[in-house]
């Protein structure tokens, strides 16, 4: 009995490691985008963010060239102990480095037989050293200055706020409140993406029920014919519409516009928002319809008190769905909004493509932008696999 | 909300059965519900006007376009350089399907080919959606055995709520390739750990577009992965009894009952995931801007038109798109019919 308790535990050993594996293998790029954003732009720039986790004791050029005779802690020569913080101030890089290391010292070279570092090494071996004598080498560092820089649009070497202390900020930095919506900050994006996503994502469900309803409980002719057109329109690439619309809005002055954008995100939604919305009213009991109209409801009573109501459900899983699809799109903002008003996955590839920001300045970007759809989604996964299920195809 | 809220046609529709017995909206509206012939059309006029002003008008002003010149005044055919070869008002379409290949012997077109926009849109659509479909059939199977499933699942299907643009940052810092000293780019500073040299992930020819797919891989895994799910879960518990206690091994109740059972919603999932990898963008324009051997379809499309500001070439290029997707559309209204058939 026992035996066999033993037996199916192992038997299962290798289902959990390959979930358990698999697992591991979606989470640790984002964990690593995570922890980067959080972390000092030398660190970022100078070890890997797993070393957060498992922090190196002794740096690799250090141990190549120097623990031999001043030891691993440093303090192996009592006249160059090297955990002082003075003796190191006076070779803050890797130039003062290379020039002691150049010299003689009691008439013998300072390396002996070993030959010079790099003079990359010899940064690192500065670095570290710099790191090791105020006592932060092997501890980790944190900071959210990533995500203010981010924020502001901060493109200096420094961060905002050192340069705001000391009064050199760019031009178009005011270092007040107001920097929040510098046009190239991704707080003035963020604010951009919900004022594209909110009635990009109310007006097709608003168009979607009254047109579902139609489809569903309306008598007219070509009811059928109509909804498989719609059932093809679902699939049509967007690409295949974007240069006849950037021109007509031309013409109208809608490009770069929240009207031009919120319209034309509308009518892509729209073919599966109706489907969906059709397929659930279609469902809906007819015995429910008839007894509203034999007590007298008109079609305009019975889709204001009887359909919205109950149609709760398909909406908040469309919604969602719809949410989520205009806030990550970025086919869209670049063609109809660009730089006027840029939405934050524009402003991230912008980041990326042209401006050639760091590291430290693009992980915290991007998780900025990842935010409110991580929320929207963890709080909301129920809804959104629905509709995702119900549909399974958009366009 | 419990479960019998779903409402039933929101469920994947089972093997011939009937999803719902009661009277639904497919058959005849109730007679004492119609009212009048225009209310119907004021129900629809909002969503009618935007969606053809938005999609019918303009896929037909496309493929006008796409006989056009660069601005669209005057025949594609004027463009024709004199000697060069041309095709007169498919001028565009010449371009757009010959100029990214070198004809000049077998070898060189087939090289060409597999980096141009078309070889790689292949090379996506038959890596990305065998990986997508596999691993998430696989993870489907496999976390349904384990008490940790909801948690296992939200994590692979995570990635579906961050945008494509954030997924290329994530996994452009996966393949950082950094100095000789530094590796801050995690599958680098792997292999180095174990002695090899870095790579150039991204700009190796070749190796960065499957280094994309992964890309694409992880995404969409979870799409596929929830929609399999769901669909294994309906499978009847009887018949995988039944087999098991005939002494059918796993492997045997996976191919021969369970694949089976659920390949409707396999090819479901396979279509919709081919349509997705078709008109990719995002990814390739973040990460590799189409560069290095890594363009797809969609991204020369958007090149095209505005980055070139060549409106003919570039609605070619999304012509030849949408002619790339037409069976799939076909495929989709077929099973609509099927589906409303059996309701």
């Amino acid at each position: 009995m026992n035996r066999d308790r033993v037996n199916r535990i192992l038997a299962r050993i290798p289902t959990h490691l390959i979930v358990i594996g698999t697992i591991l293998i979606w989470v640790i790029p984002t964990l690593g985008l995570l922890i980067t954003s959080f972390r000092p732009v030398q660190d970022v720039n100078t070890s890997g963010w797993w070393t957060v986790v498992a922090p190196q004791n002794v740096s690799g050029p250090y141990v190549q060239y120097c623990a031999s005779c001043h030891g691993a802690d440093g303090k192996a020569i009592p006249e160059a102990d090297l955990s002082d913080p003075n003796l190191i101030a006076r070779y803050p890089r890797s130039l003062q480095l290379m020039a002691i290391l150049r010299q003689d010292i009691n008439g013998k070279p300072h390396m002996g037989d070993v030959p010079l570092p790099t003079s990359q090494e010899a940064a690192d071996i500065a670095a570290y050293l710099r790191n090791y004598s105020s006592g932060q080498a092997g501890t980790a560092r944190f900071t959210t200055s990533n995500y203010v820089d981010a924020l502001v649009g901060y493109r200096g070497r420094a961060s905002y706020f050192q340069d705001c202390r000391e009064g050199t900020q760019a031009l178009d930095l005011k270092c007040n409140a107001s920097d929040l919506l510098n046009p190239r900050g991704m707080g003035r994006a963020f604010l951009n993406s919900l004022l594209v996503t909110i009635p990009a994502t109310v007006l097709p469900i608003l168009f979607a029920a009254f047109a579902g309803y139609a489809f569903a409980w309306l008598h007219f002719k070509g009811r059928f014919l109509l909804f498989a057109i719609l059932v093809g329109l679902q699939v049509v690439p967007l690409q295949m519409t974007l240069v006849p619309i950037s021109r007509i809005y031309a013409q109208l002055g809608l490009n770069g516009t929240f009207l031009g954008v919120w319209l034309f995100h509308t009518g892509f939604g729209l073919p599966y928002a109706i489907y969906l919305m059709r397929n659930f009213l279609g469902s809906l009991p007819s015995d429910l319809f008839e007894a509203a109209y034999l007590d007298g409801a008109s079609h305009w009573t019975a889709f204001r008190r009887l359909v919205i109501p109950l149609a709760m459900p398909a909406i908040a899983s469309l919604g969602i769905f719809q949410f989520l699809w205009v806030w990550n799109d970025l086919l869209v903002a670049l063609v109809f909004l660009g730089g006027t008003t840029p939405v934050m996955t524009y402003q991230i590839s912008n980041m990326v493509t042209s401006l050639g920001a760091g590291w430290h300045l693009l992980t915290a970007a991007a998780f900025l932008s990842m935010l409110l759809p991580m929320v929207v989604f963890f709080s909301l996964q129920r809804y959104f696999v629905r509709g995702m299920m119900a549909g399974a195809v958009k366009g | 909300m419990a479960s019998q809220d779903i409402p039933k046609v929101m469920k994947q529709p089972r093997l011939g059965r009937k999803t719902d017995e009661r009277k639904t909206a497919s058959q005849n509206v109730p007679k004492i519900m119609r009212q009048g012939n225009l209310a119907p059309w004021l129900y629809l006029l909002p969503a009618l006007l935007v969606m053809s002003f938005f999609i019918v008008y303009p896929m037909i002003n496309t493929v006008a376009l796409s006989f056009s010149n660069k601005d669209g005044t005057v025949s594609a055919a004027t463009t024709c350089i004199a000697g060069n070869p041309c095709w007169g008002v498919f001028e565009n379409y010449r371009y757009a399907l010959t100029s990214e290949f070198d004809f000049s012997s077998p070898v060189s077109f087939w090289n060409t080919f597999w980096k141009s926009s078309f070889g790689n849109n292949i090379k996506w659509m038959f890596l990305m959606t065998a990986g997508t479909v596999g691993i998430g059939l696989a993870f489907a199977v496999l976390a349904d055995r384990v008490k940790y499933e909801p948690l296992a699942k939200a994590v692979i299907f995570m990635p579906m709520a961050v945008s494509f643009v954030g997924a290329g940052i994530i996994w452009k810092f996966v393949y950082d390739y950094g100095t000789r000293q530094v590796q801050i780019g995690l599958l680098n500073s792997i292999i180095t750990a174990f002695g090899g040299d870095p790579v150039a992930w991204l700009s190796t020819p070749g190796l960065n577009t499957l280094m994309l797919i992964v890309v694409g891989i992880w995404i969409w895994t979870g799409f596929c992965m929830t929609i399999l799910s769901a669909s294994l879960k309906s499978v009847p518990d009887e018949i995988l009894e039944a087999a098991r206690v005939d002494g059918a091994s796993e492997w045997t109740v996976f191919w021969r009952i369970m694949v089976p059972i659920i390949t409707p919603t396999i090819l479901v999932v396979i279509t919709t995931m081919v349509i997705n990898v078709l008109k990719l963008f995002d990814i390739v324009y973040v990460m590799t801007g189409g560069n290095f051997g890594t363009n797809v379809i969609a991204n020369r499309m958007y090149t095209e038109m505005y980055k070139n500001f060549n409106a003919g070439r570039g609605t070619a290029v999304a012509v030849i798109l949408v002619l790339a997707i037409i069976p799939f559309i076909y495929y989709n209204i077929k099973r609509f019919l099927a589906q409303e058939a059996m309701r």
